[in-house]
């Protein structure tokens, strides 16, 4: 059909300016990774240009170590195995919680963007729910590592050696950890519609997961009821292992590392590092799945 | 202009772009585009021979727990119209366009968008449209470009033409020296301009705009309509709007006006406006109740005062005013014949007037979001 034009737009330009064709592409493998990879950079580029969450996010770690770890270290001075300062035996644990809010946060900004209308866009898309989820798990698991990796500097205060080793394999649990952490974020925030609500709920659940996950106690020789909270505490998995890389790398009597890191146990039965880890990325798959699972139903 | 043309199977086709720079972009591998446009084709009232229907509704509702926001649309808007959706707040224009877009299901009737099923093909659907939402769906923490690249890899736009093509919308909407900015420093009339760029990037068969202009000032909103009128002439595009505006509505080439979800009349604003027949008369009279008992007593017609005036409805407005001046007794010191207005086709139609002044609570607060948001 002809179509006319109201305004003044002048033939020849309209025949200079010629409309670009683009094809939308159909699904493919292809077009599922740009999709997840473009998820990916905004969380990155968000990352980058909000530097007051990256310092407002080093507050709460950097409080329980220096404040509460030195005040805390002075009380048990002489009585810890191997004279241990206590800031490293809760560093670990306290690495952990530096990705804990904003490995969650990450994910409550799809609360956010449903509020202010930016998911639509996202929701329109000719694209599959699940790249959509897989991008944010991921972004949200970088930049909360990127976090760690902030606080994993600091290391040096709390005695901690900069083994090229341990590092490593502080900044691959970091990883594993901040993604199950945005996929149980994730899963959380495709049902909750406020963000107000979305922050009270995890204000309300991060607490405890970090209390119970003896990251500031050992694990051993606790009351039964305490002993059963701690195992059934996800973080407890993550805590764990990285405490246990942290002890391997420092030079102690054994029987210091036995009382400081006795590794989980499960009835007594010592739950290896590598099942340990398992647990944690077999939940965060799952969480991620349920996730996609909610993304695809609509109103 | 030369009217654009799309072939049953395309085959790839050498953008000619601005720079003079040639990019051949792959075909869609859908292998069927759904739609034809044949050059020859005019707006053919719907006849068999026309142009496949991009927009096909039969039945559609929608219900929210008590809230019936739709109860029960047909309609069908043909490749290349304009079509308007015309409704004061709450009739169900937002509900129709999200199941249309796949954004909602509806509770029954059906919906097909570039041929394709709203409710099982969803993504062939997704593929062919581009939407521009009543509230922003802007990321104001990202720049112009930012926005505009994120779109472009969630629709798969081909690598090479993203540049080209972005640079193409941003020009037509005049963004384009304004890419690097945060979108949070934009004016509302600007944000807007950059969601229809952006709901153009992938050149899509439908563009859908839920109240293009509500919330701008009429400066802006004008230009937001020299935009689209553009775009009509320069894309090869299908444009299905909602307003609650009712000048907005004669840039339509038809409209359906919706009250409390159902369609209570469609056809051209033309057609609409003269199947009411008849034209709006104002008389100023020295005495205007006596006025109005003669117009009753002599010419049987039913008057009233309104903005100042005797005001009456009557075919032929003006052969009636030479009858008026010598018939009617009363001494009349002036009088104004119009047209009937879509304000007046709402009336009838509806029996009352848009109420386009006030937004609704809702609408006010989100649009206050907005802006807090905008600031920040
Ligand atoms: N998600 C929803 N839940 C409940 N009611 C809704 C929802 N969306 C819209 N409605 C109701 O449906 C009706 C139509 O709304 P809407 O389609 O937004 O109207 P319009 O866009 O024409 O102003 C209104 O009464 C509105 O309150
Ligand atoms: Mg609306």
């Amino acid at each position: 059909m002809i179509m006319v034009t109201d305004t003044a737009a002048p033939a020849t330009e309209s025949a200079i300016v010629e409309s670009i064709r683009v094809a939308v592409p159909e699904h493919g493998l292809q077009h599922d990774l740009r999709a997840i990879s473009i998820v990916w950079r905004r969380e990155l580029i968000r990352f980058r240009t909000d530097r007051l969450r990256a310092v407002t996010a080093l507050v709460q770690p950097i409080l329980f170590l220096f404040i509460l770890g030195t005040g805390l270290s002075s009380l048990a001075r002489g009585s810890m195995p191997g004279n241990v300062d206590f800031k490293t035996f809760i560093y670990p644990g306290v690495l952990a919680m530096s990705v804990l809010f904003t490995a969650i946060f990450s994910a409550g900004s799809i609360v956010w963007d449903r509020e202010f209308g930016f998911l639509r866009e996202i929701l329109v898309a000719p694209v599959s729910r699940a790249s959509i989820v897989i991008g944010k798990c991921l972004g949200g698991a970088t930049i909360a590592t990127f976090q760690g990796i902030i606080f994993l500097a600091l290391a040096g205060f709390a005695h901690v050696p900069y083994n090229p080793v341990l590092l490593l394999t502080l900044v691959g649990e970091l990883l594993l950890l901040s993604f199950t952490l945005t996929a149980f974020g994730v899963m959380m925030a495709a049902r909750i519609t406020q963000f107000q609500a979305f922050m009270a709920l995890t204000q309300m659940l991060v607490m405890p997961l970090f209390f119970l996950s003896g990251a500031l106690y050992p694990l051993s020789g606790l009351p039964g009821w305490l002993t059963i909270l701690t195992r059934i505490d996800p973080l407890t998995y993550v805590v764990g292992p990285m405490r246990h890389a942290v002890f391997s790398h420092l030079s102690l009597p054994t029987g210091a590392q036995h009382v400081l890191a006795p590794g989980l146990t499960w009835a007594g039965w010592a739950v290896p590092v590598w099942l340990s880890l398992g647990i944690v990325a077999v939940m965060g798959l799952a969480m991620m799945s349920i996730a996609i699972e909610q993304f695809r139903k609509t109103e | 202009m030369s009217p654009t043309v799309r072939r049953q199977n395309p085959i790839p086709v050498p953008a000619r772009l601005v720079s003079g720079v040639t990019v051949s972009i792959p075909p869609s591998t859908t292998g069927s585009q759904p739609l034809t446009m044949a050059a020859a084709d005019g707006p053919a009232d719907g006849a068999a021979g026309g142009p496949r229907p991009v927009i096909e509704v039969a039945g559609l509702a929608k219900r929210y727990g008590e809230v019936e926001a739709v109860r029960g649309i047909d309609l069908t808007v043909r490749a290349g119209e304009t079509f308007g959706f015309l409704g004061p707040n709450g009739a169900g224009k937002t509900t129709t366009i999200k199941i249309l877009c796949t954004l909602a299901n509806a509770t029954s009737g059906s919906a097909r968008v570039a041929g394709f099923d709203t409710a099982t093909q969803r993504d062939a659907v997704r593929r062919n449209i581009g939407l521009v939402f009543q509230d922003t769906t802007l990321d104001g923490y990202l720049t112009a470009e930012q926005n505009l690249r994120f779109h472009a890899e969630l629709y798969g736009v081909p690598k090479a033409a993203v540049l080209p093509r972005m640079r193409q919308v941003l020009d037509m909407v005049g963004l384009w020296d304004r890419k690097d900015s945060l979108v949070s420093t934009f004016s509302g009339g600007m944000q807007r301009r950059l969601e229809i760029a952006r709901g153009l990037l992938h050149a899509p068969h439908v563009l859908f705009l839920d109240e293009p202009t509500v919330g701008l000032d009429p400066q802006t909103r004008s230009s937001i309509w020299a935009y689209i009128n553009e775009l009509k002439g320069r894309e090869d595009i299908t444009i299905f709007l909602t307003t609650h505006y009712m000048d907005e509505a004669e840039h339509c080439d038809r409209i359906a006006i919706i009250d409390h979800g159902q369609i209570v009349a469609i056809d051209t604003p033309e057609a609409l406006k003269a199947s009411i027949g008849k034209d709006r008369v104002q008389i100023q009279t020295a005495d205007d109740q006596a006025a109005i008992a003669a117009l009753a007593g002599t010419f049987g017609l039913d008057a009233a005062v309104h903005e100042g005036a005797v005001t009456f409805s009557v075919a032929s407005g003006e052969q009636f005013v030479p009858r008026l001046f010598t018939e009617l007794g009363i001494p009349i010191r002036s009088v104004s014949v119009s047209r009937p207005s879509l304000d007046d086709v709402f009336m009838s139609y509806t029996g009352k007037t848009i109420r386009d002044a006030e937004a609704s609570g809702t609408d006010a607060m989100r649009q206050m979001a907005a802006r807090f948001r905008g600031r920040r």
